[in-house]
């Protein structure tokens, strides 16, 4: 049986609540079989993203629970004053579903980049951030992400699952994928895949390694992050996303909230924007397939333990 | 629910030719004398604002008159349950303006007047820009153009939910610079959306120049019009033709109404009016009694 779509999970949860409304900013790529079925509940305004936030932020001020679908670079960033000030500040539920965020922009180009959007999103305070592994995560989180009275960034992914996941989902915890105590890799969004195929070269090499899925990175599993770095030699957060803001900055606050020194190797990209191509090709372009990361783990897990 | 008091009796449709705005059946004596002593009130709230930090006087002064009509003669708010579903909404999206809407607030009973006198002070939350923890306001505001993309999405909802409510946005001229009212309003004109009016300030000041000298928005009425929205063109500090021109809402069916409304930055106190430097104004007490005794001399009461 194939996994529900991020359509049809989300039809389903606009007839199960009748507060969801979806609306887009004329980017209807994920929802493109809703307008007939929603009718007056799916609202298109436009190539207006400040716009797009603002009604949101009006529909939730009546009682709604927005959904609101535009290219994560734009929603994130054009609209960010709109999102902070409109939704995060009365802290209204409206629901942003950011598409092609991260890697997934491929041929795009660095003005369709979000490579920022974890960032900037997990510093609205109230703001939960998900970041699904693939399309079968974001079905399997939808629902407890609309159902939360809070403001919520999803960043869209419809890639096929590379692993099947858990359905039990909560808010801040993370989805252990394997356990192992050699290394922890963190990983979210489409990486997860690849962070999944690292973890099988690195078992194969004789290594064990722990894979969480960290799906939600506002909140964060705190708990689950601690552990990593008390039960394994070395922690490596893998995303694409910039260095700064992201899942290594998140790691590195938890540790020093934690009082905990740990070996930390970052995989993100370091102060630029990614080579634009198709998918497959920009994550060998940036050291981003399995097989490359796994090779970046030994490096470091033979410096790591060589220290020791 | 109970209402503010409105004037029951009926509408004239009669248009006049003549240039002149007609004196509205609707607006009697008593409720225009009303107006006049709540308009006094509330520019007496305004200026004592202007002690100790400051505030907006001059851009909060010319839209007294348009929120104290507002909130007398249109407006179904029940100050008694302000948070009513079946309520009309006001959004002050040039929230500088903040002041005059405190005033308003505390002459309709929703807000205590004394709490006034805490404007700045952090045992309260009277500070420069509208905030919906003090009763009556509807939403955060300050940052422009903002509110009419909200009121747009309340608008379409209340449409979405076949309730009557009407929804009416309040922009400064100035504020039209920012790009997304544009956004909303193409918005709010592909919608249909007749149950939004957007009311234009139109003081003819951006907070240091005047409008026309910096980014000139005339002829303003073309502009809404182009965007797909039926416009009026009304003094703002003439109840009878505010009565006139809100009677007639919405002005065309299936569009959004726009009424530009004129109006004199500072408007009351002459010493205040027109001028560039009296946007923001901090005052000492005896320049406030002076400007309060001005206030007084110029708009006494009973004169008609």
């Amino acid at each position: 049986m194939s996994p529900p779509s991020y359509a049809d999970a989300l039809l389903q949860a606009a007839q199960s609540d009748p507060r969801v409304v979806v609306l887009t900013a004329e980017n209807r790529a994920a929802i493109r079989s809703l307008p007939d079925v929603l009718g007056p509940r799916f609202v298109d305004v436009g190539i207006a993203e400040q716009a797009l936030v603002g009604i949101a932020a009006g529909l939730a001020l009546r009682g709604r629970v927005p959904v609101c679908h535009a290219l994560a670079a734009f929603l994130t960033m054009r609209a960010f004053e709109f999102v902070r000030t409109d939704v995060g500040l009365p802290r209204l539920p409206v629901k942003l579903v950011g598409g092609v965020p991260g890697i997934l922009s491929d041929g795009n180009g660095p003005t369709h980049q979000a490579l920022e959007d974890v960032a900037l999103m997990r510093g609205i305070p109230g703001m939960v951030v998900f970041c699904p592994a693939d399309e079968e995560d974001l079905a399997i989180g939808l629902p407890h992400v609309l159902a939360s009275p809070q403001p919520a960034y999803i960043r869209h992914n419809g890639l096929r699952p590379a692993v099947s996941h858990s359905p039990d989902f909560a808010l801040g915890r993370a989805e252990v994928l394997c356990e192992g105590e050699d290394v922890a890799i963190l990983a979210y969004g489409p990486l997860v895949a690849q962070a999944w195929e690292a973890t099988q070269r690195l078992q194969a090499a004789g290594r064990s390694a722990r894979l969480l899925n960290m799906r939600t990175l506002a909140p964060v599993d705190e708990d689950a992050i601690v552990a990593a770095a008390l039960e394994t030699k070395l922690l490596v957060t893998v995303e694409d996303h910039f260095l700064t803001g992201g899942l290594y900055s998140i790691v590195a606050e938890v540790l020093v909230r934690n009082q905990i020194m740990a070996p930390v190797l970052p995989i993100a990209f370091p102060d630029r924007w990614f080579r634009a191509g198709l998918l497959h090709e920009v994550l060998v372009h940036e050291s981003l397939t399995g097989s490359q990361i796994a090779a970046a783990v030994l490096a470091r897990l033979g410096s790591v333990s060589g220290d020791r | 629910m109970t209402l503010i008091p409105v004037p029951s009796t009926g509408v004239s449709p009669a248009v006049n030719g003549s240039g002149r705005t007609p004196a509205h059946p609707a607006l009697d004596d008593a409720t225009h004398r009303l107006l006049r002593e709540r308009s006094l009130r509330v520019r007496e709230h305004v200026l004592r604002t202007a002690a100790g930090g400051g505030s907006f006087v001059g851009a909060a002064l010319s839209c007294v008159d348009l929120l104290v009509y507002l909130y007398t003669c249109f407006l179904r708010v029940d100050p008694a349950d302000p948070d009513a579903p079946d309520r009309d909404y006001l959004f002050l999206s040039k929230g500088h303006a903040v002041p005059a809407l405190y005033g308003v607030l505390a002459e309709i009973g929703l807000l205590a007047p004394q709490r006034l006198r805490r404007h700045l002070h952090t045992d309260d939350v009277i500070y420069w820009h509208p905030n919906p923890q003090v009763p009556g306001v509807e939403f955060y505001s300050g940052s422009l153009g903002h509110l009419l993309p909200v009121a747009v999405g309340v608008a379409l909802d209340c449409r979405l939910a076949g309730n009557p409510n009407r929804v009416v946005v309040m922009v400064g001229d100035g504020e039209l610079n920012e790009g997304s009212n544009w956004e909303a309003l193409l918005v709010a004109a592909a919608y249909r959306l007749d149950n939004l009016t957007v009311v234009v300030d139109r003081n003819g000041f951006q907070a240091n120049l005047p409008t026309e000298a910096l980014i000139p928005l005339e002829p303003l009425e073309a502009k809404f019009r182009a965007f797909g929205c039926e416009t009026a063109r009304v003094s703002g500090h003439d109840f009878a033709a505010l009565a006139f021109t809100f009677h007639r809402l919405p002005l065309r069916g299936g569009a959004p109404s726009v009424v530009i409304a004129d109006t004199v930055r500072g408007r009351g106190v002459p010493s205040l009016e027109a001028r560039a430097d009296r946007w923001f104004v901090k005052a000492k007490p005896d320049e406030i009694e002076s400007w309060l005794r001005e206030l007084r001399q110029t708009n006494q009461i009973g004169e008609r």
